[in-house]
């Protein structure tokens, strides 16, 4: 046996191999466990809402017998776990069922949509970033001062903003008033099926065939809500930073660095940054979790046909079939992100080992 | 209790007094050792601004809730439809009115009391059950433990407001469903802190102290391990209360929270959202509101997080 | 740090683009029909399934039928289309069309009997939601063979169970279940038997002047012109319908000439556009009725005064003045304005005093009902002056709001004491409205005629059914108008239904295009004539 043969070098390793493996299928199963309760509680919230799902599909004028036979072929006349387990039974296969509303596929119709909240989401995510991670280590070295303190205002104001809101009033400042950027959608109409639908992010689609027009205006569309969204994940990602950056910075080796004589920039980005990198990428990835959330109300205002503005649609014309398949891919998202930025936790920091 | 202290000698001590009495570094019983420390995080709390502006943004509030008939000009409710969408600071309409002709002012003052009581529901459900569980699972550990958190954690790979939605969705629209829709999303990090202070609590000297004197789980979870989960709670409860307000109004936004003619604020917005760019007030009043109270909410929560729980300050 | 100065160079260089001038106003391309439109009622292109306003306005440009109406000329009533001719047997029972020569489908197919006949017989046998238009003269899936046949290569017969008025049969194969499809191409389709439902849903095989280029689901529509169309070339080569669910960014669109037609504006939009150079707004009367209903198994309700008294608690003029200035006339009748035997008269308006009074006679206190309203703005409007005019005569109204399905599901089930909604048309002939406001022949529960907005609210008709079972079979046009008036007039006062308004649809169009016909209270959208 090739362990057997391997036994002087395999010894000391094959505990901690185990152990890697245990892990590894312990946290599968908790994933699978999860997702399975998700679309449990999905599947029973779907069923017991007081909204006909046959109805949905026949409308107003059926005449009885339409609706007996729809109810029949749609599988409702079944016990519940039994319409569970098939339920269940398509999704390993990749099938969600069929929309009530537009008789597609629903599958199809999330890979349809999920570029245009991918998009918007990371666009936001990157501003949250790229403003929000110099403001945290901004107002940690300066403790106290009013940089420190605008940075404070700032984060509670967009933690306190109603997004809905803000979107309205965004769109009636920037688009209705100014005319500095496009308005709700993704495109002005006359862009549209412009360029090759390769990725379904028209930024980057746009960017591949070459056509600037189109990205242009693009841009000019999703960056208000893009900010907007922006503006939430800064405000979050810009408190943790000055909260990990004020505990590096009250720790020895920085002191010991500035006694070192090192320059205080140096100190700053290179030593105490370097050391948050870790917990920091934990953060945003949380913080793009959040915005797939942020991403239901503020694609409602701005008429984004994404993940968010499919769900709320779903859920308000009773498509239960396109809820339970946006749920369960916006849960997995959600679960797999956490996964994710707990494996960097333990890979990375030296003190979860 | 009270008698012992009112007994203490440096009560009638001129120089001191009562403040005094407050500030001592010795106290002299349990009552005054709880009551001294209740003072200096006051004192520490007073000094931040911020937080005391919160504080007094919340009192108004529930003035505002409480003698909202004599605050409000007109009736929230009496439509008058020649005198619609009228313009901020026209005549006995300081705010305007809405498509119906209501007085969005009135309107906003008695949406005040919808507001507190969505989110004095929610205080009161979603931490308590938090706290059962994460304490329950905490104590009990084993099975029990892994039961609980595993629904724990399934709770929290929902998003928030789409499980929100859907459950309004299912229970059907309404206030007191969507204040049941939004504990059952607000309760599992409650759990879960509460289970944290548990596991840390449950090993201590003190609890195997009592155990031993012969108290059983149930008295030693209520009356031992809840007092400690408290006050963590108490910042967490305050600073998630801004949340609740922005879900609620989310809620109201999208037709599923309370329904017309209530003044509930986010169903204010959505309502004044057709008009945004011809008569903008009739939704930017209630989203204000909404702003300020969050703010409020998120000032005072901050203030309190640095008093109580100075390692988290941030 | 190499990653993160990347990621910041990469995005303000995003940001530089962004704030660089965007192309000002834009014009669409001259051949291009650009529309704004909620269209996310459409759940299939199927003509057989099909059935919402935007799926209508699709189907009338793609699919042809037997007869159709002019766009230009809606008054004339059905003209011919597919069939050039037809005649009607002695009994009344039987019409023999005789087909146009020499017509094509979009796919170079020709037009034959053939098609007509299986077009017309797969509605029936599918039996989706709107088969009912075609089922009530009598075909099942099991007898639609015989009864509606393929006489000659170009002659098609279509008999009927008893004798109908012939204008009932030929405006019912106006309606979109009418579309006649390309049999072969749709057989080319086929899956598990469904004769092409499922490829129908996203594609056409039709002979109209447009074909479906793609449908997006909650997106857009795109249509381009047929060549095979047998009429004139239509200026507009490609149409476009994008869905803009917001009345606010569908003006704007407009405004900035991004789109040349916005159909779903709110009168402050409306209002908004009045002065806006290069924009022009138009009117037009359309089909769907507003109108409350009152439960007759409540006890209270079912009383004839209480029902009567309810039609004095609206404040017609005052809403018909404010919010809903311009989308909605006041009309007490079920028959639309321009249908046979519309009548104009409207003898109600908002008199407390007197509903006050009725209430009285009938011995009833202050009380409290439950409405149920769908989630949709004007109607929610609609409901809280209700709530008010009625409070004022000491009822109380507790509004249930809810989507579109759940308030529905409700009323099918008997269930609401008070339901506030909208009813549109689904045929152009009097008894599509006749045969559902004041006609239920069985008032029974188990009856569940779902479908009858009488049954819906155990309203027995008091008469009116045998009466409305004799107009849609009198052949004399004059006497069955003067029939459908005198069932409106005791339908006004007895009947349990306040109807309140008929639509209005205002939509702005830029001032260059011309001919853009909605299709009245009758049919739906023609682009083929359009111009700009």
């Amino acid at each position: 046996m090739a362990l057997a043969e391997n036994r002087g070098a395999g010894r000391r390793r094959l505990p901690r191999f185990q152990r890697t493996l245990w892990k590894i299928a312990r946290t599968l199963g908790s994933v699978v466990i999860t997702m399975l309760g998700l679309m449990f509680i999905t599947f029973i919230i779907g069923r017991v809402m007081p909204v006909d799902p046959v109805l949905a599909v026949v409308g107003e004028r059926a005449t009885n017998e339409v609706y007996e036979q729809v109810y029949r072929d749609m599988g409702l006349d079944k016990p519940l776990l039994v319409q569970f387990g098939y339920y269940i039974w398509d999704v390993l296969h990749g099938d969600f069922g069929m929309s009530l509303l537009n008789a597609r596929p629903v599958a199809e119709d999330i890979r349809r949509v999920f570029p245009a909240t991918f998009e918007l989401a990371t666009l936001g995510v990157l501003i949250g970033v790229v403003i929000g991670v110099p403001l945290g280590v901004m107002a940690a070295v300066n403790r106290g001062s009013w940089i420190d303190q605008i940075a404070r205002v700032v984060a509670l104001i967009g933690y306190s903003m109603p997004i809905f809101w803000l979107g309205l009033m965004g769109l009636l400042i920037f688009y209705g008033i100014l005319n500095w950027v496009g308005g709700p959608g993704r495109l002005d109409i006359i862009w549209e099926g412009m360029v090759p639908e390769r990725t379904g992010m028209i930024l980057v689609d746009s960017l591949l065939a070459g056509n600037w027009d189109v990205f242009k205006n693009a841009f000019s569309h999703i960056i208000l809500p893009a900010s907007i969204l922006g503006y939430y994940s800064m405000a979050y990602i810009s408190r943790m930073t000055r909260s990990f950056m004020l505990e590096q910075l009250s720790a020895e080796y920085v002191t010991t660095a500035r006694v070192k004589g090192l320059p205080e920039r140096r100190v700053i980005w290179k030593h105490a940054f370097g050391n948050i990198r870790v917990q920091l990428i934990t953060v945003i990835a949380l913080s793009y979790a959040n915005l797939l959330e942020g991403a239901v109300l503020t694609e409602t205002i701005f008429a984004w046909p994404g993940l968010g503005s499919y769900i709320t649609t779903a859920l308000l014309s009773a498509d239960m079939n396109a809820v339970l398949g946006g749920t369960v891919v916006v849960g997995l998202i959600f679960v797999l992100l956490n996964i994710f930025s707990d494996l960097l936790y333990q890979i990375f920091d030296p003190r979860a080992k | 209790m009270m008698s012992d202290s009112l007994d203490d000698p440096r009560l009638d001590d001129p120089r001191l007094g009562f403040r005094g009495w407050l500030l001592t570094d010795t106290p002299t019983s349990r009552f005054h050792a709880r009551c001294v420390a209740l003072y200096s995080g006051w004192l520490k709390f007073r000094s931040n601004t911020m937080a005391m502006l919160g504080l007094i943004i919340l009192i108004l509030l529930v003035l505002i809730a409480a003698f909202a008939p004599w605050l409000a000009p007109h009736d929230p409710l009496a439509q008058d439809l020649a005198g619609r969408l009228k313009p901020p600071l026209s005549e006995g309409h300081l705010l305007g009115t809405d498509s119906l002709g209501r007085d969005i002012l009135s309107r906003i003052i008695y949406g005040s009391r919808i507001t507190l009581y969505i989110v004095t529901l929610v205080a009161l459900i979603a931490p308590v059950v938090g706290l059962l569980v994460g304490t329950v699972a905490g104590y009990a550990g084993g099975i029990v433990d892994a039961v609980l958190m595993r629904l724990t954690d399934i709770f929290l790979a929902f998003p928030r407001l789409v499980l929100a939605l859907a459950f309004v969705a299912a229970l059907g629209a309404g206030i007191e469903n969507a204040v049941l829709a939004i504990s059952i999303t607000a309760w599992p990090p409650y759990a879960r802190l509460a289970r944290a202070e548990t596991l840390t609590i449950r090993n201590s000297d003190y609890i195997a102290a009592i155990r031993l004197q012969g108290a059983g789980p149930m008295r030693i979870i209520t009356r031992h391990i809840w007092p400690l989960c408290i006050s963590s709670l108490i910042v967490r409860v305050t600073l998630d209360m801004a949340g609740v307000i922005l879900t609620a109004a989310g809620l109201g936004f999208l037709g599923l929270g309370a329904q017309p003619p209530s003044p509930e604020w986010g169903a204010m917005v959505a309502e004044g959202r057709r008009f945004i760019l011809d008569h903008w007030w009739v939704a930017t009043m209630p989203g204000l509101a909404i702003f300020i109270v969050s703010l409020a909410f998120n000032l005072l929560g901050d203030g309190l997080r640095d008093v109580l729980d100075p390692k988290d300050a941030g | 740090m190499s990653l993160m100065k990347k990621i910041t160079t990469a995005a303000v260089m995003a940001l530089a683009v962004g704030f660089a001038p965007v192309p000002g106003v834009a014009e669409t391309p001259p051949n291009v029909l650009v529309i704004a439109n909620r269209i996310d009622d459409i759940t299939t292109l199927d003509p057989a399934e099909s059935f919402e306003f935007a799926g209508s306005d699709v189907s009338r440009n793609i699919y042809s039928k037997l007869v159709n109406f002019d766009p230009m000329n809606l008054d004339a009533g059905y003209g011919p289309d597919i069939a050039e001719s037809w005649e009607v047997s002695d009994d009344g029972r039987t019409i023999t069309f005789t087909i146009a020569q020499g017509r094509k489908f979009a796919s170079g197919n020709p037009i034959r009997a053939e098609d007509v006949a299986w077009s017309l017989q797969r509605a029936v046998k599918l039996n989706k939601t709107p088969s009912f238009i075609l089922t009530q003269f009598g075909f099942t899936p099991e007898n639609v063979e015989e009864m509606i046949r393929v006489v000659d290569d170009n002659k098609v017969s279509i008999t009927t169970d008893k004798q109908y008025a012939t204008s009932f049969v030929l405006n019912c194969l106006t309606a979109t279940i009418g579309g006649i499809l390309d049999k072969e191409e749709v057989m080319k389709h086929e899956v598990d038997g469904d004769m092409g439902n499922a490829w129908l849903k996203t594609n056409s095989a039709g002979s109209g002047p447009y074909k479906l280029v793609a449908w997006k689901p909650n997106e857009s529509v795109s249509l381009v012109v047929n060549p095979e169309w047998w009429g004139p070339k239509p200026a507009m080569e490609r149409v476009i319908v994008r869905h803009v669910p917001e009345s606010a960014t569908q003006r704007l669109l407009l405004e900035r000439g991004d789109i040349d037609v916005a159909r779903d504006l709110n009168p402050q939009d409306v209002q908004g556009l009045q002065d806006v150079p290069g924009v022009a707004i138009d009117s037009e009367l359309r089909g769907r009725i507003m109108y409350i209903a009152v439960n007759q198994k409540h006890p209270i309700l079912s009383k004839p005064e209480v029902r009567q008294a309810i039609k004095y608690l609206i404040d017609y003029q005052g809403m018909q003045d404010s919010f809903l200035k311009g989308q909605y006339v006041i009309h007490q009748n079920f028959l639309p304005q321009t249908y046979l035997g519309a009548v104009d008269e409207n003898p109600f308006s908002l008199n407390i005093e007197k509903a006050k009074e009725l209430l009285k006679q009938a011995g009833v206190g202050p009380f409290e009902i439950e409405a149920g309203v769908r989630e949709a703005q004007e109607r929610l409007e609609i409901a809280q002056s209700l709530q008010n005019t009625f409070a004022q005569a000491g009822i109380t109204l507790k509004l249930t709001v809810g989507t579109g399905k759940q308030i529905l599901g409700r009323y099918r089930a008997r269930d609401l004491d008070m339901y506030i909604g909208a009813w549109g048309p689904d045929y152009p002939d009097p008894h599509t409205n006749a045969g559902t406001f004041a006609y239920n022949p069985d008032n029974r529960d188990e009856a569940k005629l779902t479908g009858l907005l009488a049954w819906r609210n155990a309203w027995d008709t008091d008469g009116l059914t045998p009466k409305v079972e004799a107009a849609v079979i009198e052949k004399d046009r004059d006497v069955r108008a003067q029939m459908y008036r005198d069932i409106q007039a005791e339908f006004r006062q007895k009947s349990p239904f306040g109807i309140m308004f008929q639509r209005i649809e205002q939509t702005g169009r830029r001032d260059n295009v011309k001919n853009l016909n909605l299709g009245g209270a009758i049919t739906a959208v023609s682009y083929w004539p359009v111009t700009k």
